[in-house]
């Protein structure tokens, strides 16, 4: 039955996974960028943000187009609205991604005040989150969701060390605040794009089960 | 105009001959709401239908065992004026069946039998029943013609207001729409939820999305069981049962 719809659901599976491929290798790139101050490696990241924002439009025409033409159901229902919330999720997070690439522009003719060893650590932490919650939506792992959504302390809590250590570094000399506030919102950034991965979670739990659960406290 | 439960049906079993067609079926349907019967054909919804005003009577070879009360009543009391019963408990079939009269005589005709021979009060319950059933404004001025020259969304709903002529409680509606064209559905559609502040509705239809619209409940009905009955919202949103899921989502059948 219904053999065809199947399939685009398959499909639409497959598209909202590739789009968080991309925006996963986005994250890897942008903070790489920021940490070797590599201002081709951060062009690369803004230019793959264009096709992020095309991806997201497809998926939502196609999203659009089941709905109306399907009339979807029970899991399918849920399964189409969980996608269509997805990928604002993902887009959300490209766009911080291309944030972070435009801060390493704006740093690329100084030398770093510090080096950069948390801000990696944190985005190392929050790429798995994100791998994590596709994988759970593609397998439709609840326990994998919930798992994920745990690592979102070790994220807020990485970003409250970096808050405090960049703190001290303005106070003792005022002259790194500028470049200090950059790296503070790549930290801001990185943890925001983790909040929209257990969003993600949240929705594949909705998807599975039918009950909305709040992750993010 | 009680709150609670108009309808409660008690293990409830039908036999056709030797064939249990509906099997110890428990079933409240709240007061001022609309329920829908959904399920596959021949899964028994209908004759479920038909057995909350007793049409089932008329059957050869039909038993029924349990109980089906109506205001705390059993309906299958031996005490019971079947007469009485389907006076309170309408039905609207598939097809538009008006009566070969005007369609002022179709709205009177139940009135009539009843005893009502005034012609003002006559006048004012066929008026009173087409405005409810949202006719009155394209048939005011030809009253005296030939029901028959409806259009087929407008016979069905004067079948509705001739149902309502003799201010039942109770409004089954076995597929009501589903020899109509889309707008004349809508009309119906549109229509229930204006009557079910006047009656409460119990309504087959095998348009999913129909029974997701209209309808407050939903019951699923498979081979003469109800599997699932829950809020509409819950039926088509979250069904409990895999094979509510399945039916629903057409992957079965």
């Amino acid at each position: 039955m219904r053999e065809s719809f199947e399939e685009e659901l398959k499909s639409l599976q497959q598209d909202i996974l590739q789009m968080g491929s991309l925006v996963e290798s986005m994250l890897a790139k942008a903070v790489e960028s920021l940490k070797n101050q590599d201002s081709k490696l951060a062009q690369e990241v803004i230019k793959m943000e264009e096709d992020i924002d095309r991806q997201e439009k497809l998926i939502e025409q196609n999203c659009l187009r089941l709905i109306a033409t399907q009339q979807p159901l029970a899991k399918d229902l849920r399964k189409i609205v969980a996608g269509f919330k997805i990928i604002t999720d993902l887009e959300r997070m490209a766009d911080y991604c291309e944030d972070i690439a435009n801060i390493t522009l704006r740093l690329a003719d100084k030398p770093l005040i510090k080096p950069l060893i948390d801000l990696p650590r944190m985005s190392a932490i929050t790429q798995k989150m994100v791998k994590s919650a596709l994988d759970s939506y593609v397998y439709e792992d609840v326990e994998l969701a919930y798992k994920m959504c745990k690592n979102d302390d070790t994220v807020d809590h990485i970003y409250a060390q970096i808050f405090r250590e960049l703190l001290t570094y303005m106070m003792e000399d005022p002259k790194t605040i500028s470049q200090a506030t950059s790296l503070l919102f790549t930290g801001r950034y990185i943890e925001r794009i983790a909040d929209h991965a257990t969003n993600i979670g949240e929705r594949v739990i909705y998807l599975v089960t039918g009950e909305k659960k709040e992750l993010n406290d | 105009m009680k709150a609670g439960n108009k309808v409660e049906v008690k293990n409830l079993n039908l036999y056709y001959g030797d064939h249990h067609a509906l099997k110890d079926i428990k079933l409240k349907i709240k007061s001022h709401s609309v329920t829908a019967f959904i399920g596959p054909s021949g899964c028994g919804k209908s004759t479920f239908l038909r057995t909350l005003n007793r049409m089932n009577d008329l059957i050869e070879g039909v038993k029924i065992t349990g109980e089906v009360c109506i205001d705390e009543k059993n309906i299958y009391d031996d005490s019971l004026d079947v007469v009485a019963l389907r006076k309170r408990v309408g039905m609207v079939f598939q097809r538009p069946n008006p009566f070969p009269m005007s369609i002022y005589d179709n709205i009177a005709y139940g009135p009539r039998v009843h005893g009502i021979k005034k012609k003002n009060i006559l006048d004012g319950i066929v008026e009173k029943s087409l405005c409810q059933s949202a006719l009155w404004e394209e048939v005011k001025d030809r009253l005296h013609k030939p029901a028959l020259g409806l259009s087929g969304g407008q016979q069905q709903r004067l079948c509705i207001a001739r149902v309502l002529a003799v201010e039942p409680d109770i409004l089954l509606m076995d597929e009501p729409t589903s020899a109509l064209d889309p707008i004349s559905t809508l009309k119906i559609e549109e229509l229930v939820q204006e009557l079910k502040k006047y009656f409460t509705i119990a309504i087959v239809t095998h348009n999913m999305q129909q029974a997701a619209r209209i309808s407050d409940d939903t019951a699923y009905f498979l081979n003469g069981e109800i599997i699932e009955h829950n809020d509409t919202e819950v039926i088509f949103t979250n069904p409990q049962d895999k094979r509510t899921e399945d039916y629903i989502t057409g992957r079965f059948g």
